[in-house]
């Protein structure tokens, strides 16, 4: 068993008795990357020396016997490189900033330090996390530990790759539009996305405001729960952040789903969905009717709109958010430009890739003069139609359950050429999004040709401890989540 | 819906502030077509009577106190700038 395969309860005990330190934790970490990564690419950059430094101080910390161990205490963490980190470099795996340094913490990066947690390195994904398959990171795609030869998902690939390959006791990433959970599912981990609002966005370098959020993926449940205590919370620099009480999400782990009543929507289980992925998902249904939960099939009429409606909402917002990038202040800056304009045009074009571009004219033409309300203010109405769905299936359920992807991993180069095709393996997540609301992914079996399946809870907002209870159950009664792609050593 | 043309894709990447070169110019062209087809699926809906959410949460106008707190240091903020003189951000002419 590797070192961070132990539950987190028995690391912190190990470091109390001094039989393992923070130093060692760090190093294996660093270890694991060195030795591993060549393969995945899911780590852009490591910050050895500070990761080191900051064990060091925590060991310290401890044998003077000082303070209490903070929640997630000694543990060897990545960050999705869009989260900004003082001292130490985040890209978003862009070439605009490849060398930007940032100069505070955003909030969760704070909140994770504050945590007692060692951020020992920032992860791949697909730049401005505009993609899902991490083909689209601005220097190397990143590739799925359980066989390299196809995509870990994204835009949170590397988050995932890195945990499946455990390099970390955990990562963090950002969803906008399944970023967390499509990963997770293509790597055979847990991606938990919180309720909109849960988690401060200060310091992610925004995408879509209206629907990105941060959120853990982990090995396991228990760890999603931990980490989701540690980063969530109000927070005044974000004024979309939700001013409610965050729960002890902990004690939700209760094993029980007794009287739990399943919504599963027949447009997300049905045609479209991979055999493969609908009978591994069938199968989960069925552990948690043995379980005590009961299920029925409802109804998502508005399905086949969310992915439209989210392509024009999200890249709208994004065309205004990338508007920063003018390699005034930061990033990249053309050196030929013989005036302002075409400092701005010509450091912006040499700084984005094609991916990056492609929304970014999608965006600015939604919201241009003449379009707006043909596009932009209809999937604005079409989003309402969402959420109005999820409201009255929820009026009667406590989950909805169905898969987190239409099928499993595909093959590195895939869907590259046809934007439309890789937009819509998105079906099963976006609507999520749309409507603000906190969805897990967790592992659920396996396809014939060796690569994991993920299923997806979602819950009301603001009840992630739901969530966490059943994927918990589920996880436990079923174990999917102790496999390990072969090569991963322990 | 009327499909985008090349002249169009080119003004649409000047407001964007881009340069496309010749193959892109081509590629969005297509890319844009093939994407805003599909999103006309939306045309299906009749959304006339139907409020646009523009937020999931229903979080409006969030105020704080107007008070001073400290900001950061302007060498710290002009670290990342690829030019700057005088602790200022420093441009080309904007004027011909």
């Amino acid at each position: 068993m590797s070192l961070f395969d132990k539950r987190l309860s028995e690391i912190h005990s190990a470091l109390r008795a001094k039989e393992l330190s923070v130093t060692d934790l760090a190093q294996a970490s660093i270890a694991s990357i060195k030795e591993h990564d060549n393969e995945i690419k899911s780590v852009l950059h490591v910050d050895e020396e500070g990761a080191l430094a900051h064990a060091r101080q925590l060991d310290e910390r401890l044998a003077k016997g000082g303070e209490e161990l903070g929640l997630l205490y000694g543990l060897p963490a990545g960050l999705k490189d869009n989260l900004i980190t003082k001292g130490v470099r985040t890209t978003c795996a862009s070439k605009f900033l490849a060398n930007f340094d940032p100069v505070h913490d955003g909030t969760v990066s704070q909140k994770v330090k504050d945590a007692d947690a060692v951020i020992v390195a920032k992860l791949n994904m697909d730049e401005f996390a505009m993609g899902g398959s991490n083909e689209n990171s601005g220097f190397y795609p990143t590739k799925n530990p359980w066989n390299t030869e196809y995509v870990p998902g994204g835009s949170s690939g590397g988050s995932a790759a890195a945990m499946a390959a455990r390099h970390f006791y955990f990562t963090l990433g950002s969803d906008t539009g399944g970023s967390i959970r499509q990963p997770a599912a293509f790597c055979g981990v847990v991606g938990l996305k919180p309720t909109y609002g849960r988690v401060s966005r200060f310091g992610l370098v925004a995408f879509a405001s209206s629907l990105d959020q941060i959120g853990p993926v982990t090995k396991n449940v228990e760890d999603a729960a931990y980490v989701l205590q540690a980063i969530a919370g109000h927070d005044p620099y974000d004024s979309t952040s939700a001013d409610v009480d965050v729960p002890d999400f902990l004690s939700a782990l209760t094993g029980d789903v007794k009287g739990l009543r399943i919504g599963v929507p027949k447009e997300l289980i049905g045609e479209g969905i991979d055999p493969e992925v609908r009978d591994a998902v069938l199968a989960a249904l069925k552990q948690l009717e043995s379980m005590g939960a009961s299920w029925s099939e409802v109804s998502l009429p508005h399905t086949e709109y969310a992915v439209p409606a989210y392509y024009l909402l999200s890249s709208s917002e994004a065309s205004s958010n990338l508007a920063r990038f003018d390699g005034v202040r930061y990033g990249v800056r053309a050196d030929n430009a013989s005036n302002l304009i075409e400092l701005y045009k010509e450091s912006r074009s040499q700084g984005f890739g094609a991916e990056v571009k492609r929304r970014i004219m999608l965006g600015t033409y939604a919201l241009s003069s003449g379009y707006y309300d043909a596009y932009y203010k209809k999937a604005q109405q079409v989003r309402t139609l969402i959420i109005q769905d999820y409201n009255s299936i929820f009026a009667d359920f406590d989950v909805i359950l169905h898969p987190t992807t239409p099928s499993t991993a595909f093959k590195i180069g895939e869907n590259v050429d046809d934007p439309v095709k890789m937009y819509l393996e998105d079906i099963c997540t976006v609507p999520v999004n749309l409507a603000g609301l906190p969805a897990i992914s967790v592992p659920c079996g396996f396809s014939g040709n060796g690569l994991p399946i993920g299923l997806q809870i979602i819950g009301k907002a603001f009840d992630e401890s739901t969530v966490l209870r059943v994927a918990h159950a589920y996880e436990q009664s079923v174990g999917y989540h102790q496999r390990k792609p072969e090569w991963v050593r322990g | 819906m009327s499909a985008i043309t090349r002249k169009e894709v080119e003004h649409v990447a000047n407001l964007a502030r881009l340069q496309l070169t010749e193959e892109e110019a081509e590629r969005y062209t297509k890319d844009l077509n093939a994407i805003l087809e599909f999103a006309a699926k939306l045309n299906e809906l009749d959304t006339s009577s139907v409020a646009p959410t523009s937020h999931a949460t229903d979080v409006k106008n969030v105020m704080r106190e107007d008070v001073n707190r400290p900001s950061l240091p302007r060498e710290e903020v002009l670290k990342n700038a690829p030019d700057h003189e005088e602790g200022q951000f420093k441009v080309p002419a904007v004027f011909e």
